[in-house]
This record gives C-alpha cells, sequence and structure tokens, in this order.
C-alpha cells in the first residue's frame, strides 16, 4: 500500500517536474512549483517526518509562490525567447545527475537499520531525550537543545538574507522616497 | 485585489485564525510537530494575504518598518543571549540546564526562549522581503 502511494507520489513529482520545464507561461511554473512543494510536503509525511514536511507545505507552498508572483508582477509573466542554445547545460546537467545517481548505489538502504546514520548520535538522542531534555517531541529536543548550535548559525543565515534584501531593495526605496520628497 | 468583496472579507475572517494557528504551533512546538521557524512563517502568511488584499501600505500602518527590521534582530539576539546567560553562571554556551532549579525544567525555559527568537526573526523577515518586493511596484 505504502509503495503505492510513493510510485503515485514521485511520479507526480517527476510529471510536475517536467511540465513545469516545458511550460513557457511563468505564471503557471509558478503554480507548478507551488504543486511540487506540496507533493514534496505530502512525500515527507508518508516518511513520518512531520515537522519537515509543516516547513515545506508553509515555506514552499506558501511564502515563496507568492514571493515569486511578486516577482513576476515586477518582471512580466511570459518567458523570453533564449538566447543560448541548451546543449552544453543539458550535457552538464546530464552528467552531473548520473554522477549523483552512481554516488548513490553506495549508499546504504532505505530504512536500514544498520546504515551509518542510525548509529551515530541518533540512538542516543532517542534514548536519553526524555531524561535529558523531556520534552515529548524529540525533533524539538535535537533542534533547540542538542543542536542549538546548528538552529542559532541557520537563524543567522535567516537574519543575513533579511538584512541583504533589506541592503538590495529597501535602501533604495527610501532614497527614491527622499528624491520625491525634495520636488 | 482590494474590490473584491468575497476576498475582502474571507481574509478578514481567517487571517485571526492563521495567527491563533501559528502561536498554537510556536508554543505547542515541544508536544507535538512545529516550533519557531514553522510558527514564524504561518504568522508571516498570515501578514502576507493581509498584506495581498488590503495593498502593503495597510502592513506599514499595522507594524512600522522600523519596528519590523527591530524584530528581525531581536529574536537573534533573544537566541544569541538565552546562550550566554549559563556561560555567566559558569556553564557552557547554550546549556539550558542551568537555567531552571532543576535541568529538565532549564531545558524548558531554553528551549521555550529560543524558539521565541527563531520564531520572531522568521516572521519578522519573511513580512520584510514580502514588503520589499511588493513595495517596489507601488513605488
Amino acid at each position: 500500500m505504502v509503495e503505492a502511494v510513493n510510485i503515485v507520489l514521485l511520479g507526480l513529482l517527476v510529471i510536475t517536474a517536467v511540465a513545469a520545464i516545458r511550460l513557457h507561461d511563468l505564471f503557471a511554473v509558478v503554480m507548478m512549483f507551488g504543486i511540487y512543494s506540496l507533493l514534496a510536503a505530502t512525500v515527507f509525511v508518508v516518511l513520518d517526518a512531520v515537522d519537515v514536511a509543516f516547513t515545506e507545505a508553509a515555506v514552499g507552498v506558501g511564502i515563496s509562490t507568492i514571493l515569486m508572483l511578486t516577482t513576476l508582477g515586477l518582471v512580466g509573466r511570459w518567458e523570453r525567447r533564449p538566447v543560448h542554445r541548451p546543449f552544453l547545460p543539458l550535457l552538464v546537467v546530464v552528467v552531473t545527475g548520473a554522477a549523483l545517481i552512481y554516488g548513490t548505489l553506495d549508499m546504504p538502504h532505505f530504512g536500514d537499520p544498520d546504515a551509518p546514520v542510525h548509529q551515530h548520535v541518533a540512538p542516543r538522542y532517542l534514548e536519553q531525550s526524555p531524561d535529558e531534555i523531556g520534552i515529548p517531541n524529540v525533533v524539538t529536543g535535537v533542534l533547540a537543545s542538542y543542536r542549538g548550535y546548528d538552529t542559532l548559525g541557520e537563524l543567522t543565515v535567516i537574519f543575513t538574507a533579511g538584512v541583504g534584501v533589506l541592503a538590495l531593495l529597501g535602501i533604495r526605496r527610501r532614497r527614491q522616497d527622499e528624491a520625491t520628497r525634495e520636488r | 485585489m482590494r474590490d473584491n468583496p468575497v476576498l475582502r472579507v474571507v481574509t478578514k475572517i481567517i487571517v485571526p485564525v492563521i495567527f491563533l494557528f501559528a502561536l498554537y504551533v510556536q508554543f505547542h512546538g515541544d508536544y507535538g510537530p512545529g516550533g519557531g521557524f514553522q510558527a514564524g512563517v504561518i504568522f508571516a502568511a498570515g501578514l502576507i494575504l493581509y498584506g495581498l488584499i488590503f495593498g502593503t501600505e495597510s502592513i506599514r500602518c499595522l507594524i512600522s518598518t522600523r519596528f519590523l527590521r527591530a524584530l528581525i534582530a531581536a529574536g537573534l539576539l533573544l537566541f544569541a543571549s538565552v546562550g550566554f546567560l549559563p556561560l555567566l553562571m559558569g556553564w557552557n554556551y547554550l546549556d539550558y540546564d542551568a537555567l531552571g532549579q532543576n535541568p529538565l525544567s532549564g531545558q524548558h525555559l531554553g528551549i521555550f526562549l529560543v524558539e521565541l527568537g527563531v520564531g520572531i526573526t522568521v516572521a519578522a523577515v519573511m513580512v520584510t522581503i514580502f514588503v520589499a518586493f511588493a513595495g517596489r511596484r507601488d513605488s
């Protein structure tokens, strides 16, 4: 049953990705990205990663779709005819993709309990977190306490992104406002 | 979209529910799925929906731009300074055990404050980015 759900979801993911590449109406492409994120969120739910699915649904479907739509409002709805030939980029992408797929052949099978990722710190977090952290959601415990440094770093990345957008778009706007005021 | 009565009415009904859900995800993240990052994004989504329907000016009326920019730094500062508290008490940086009567209550308080910091910064950054993008078309 789970296999059938996985096959349908992954098949729909591929169809959505191909449709997003083929379309030239950027509005439709943005909608395809939204559908892709929603499908990815469903895949995460099937994998029991509810926290990640939550984030994907909120960020991928919600915020980024709206940001891309506001960008479309600035740059126009239709894709311009590309000025370069697609063969060299296609070759690079195919070679890189083949290398990545070759790399996955060495990886342990999905859900393998002997996989290195399940042998490292994860068992300790799962076993000790009720005594050490005491909150039922182990994901929150790992993110906020065991991996507090990482989360602080991630928050700094988001902070930097906000400051970067303000530096690129916000300051220039204020200068325009002052210019109009002086007139 | 400001002239569409259906969108206006539905938005006014649904935005408070989105805010309430964001607060639930924020403060219930210890027990169920969710946490500061998700809560911040959902809260920002509510504000952005309001801004989409009623114009970005209405977001600026609700929260001044200066305050929003201060919030971006405030969340990160909250996270970083919660880390410094145990350091002052002779423990390791970000070791929440020092914050409470016993290690478990300390962890509870520490995770609560840290997640709050994450939520504040994420929500403020998302709204700021939206206002910066959407505001360019108005000018």
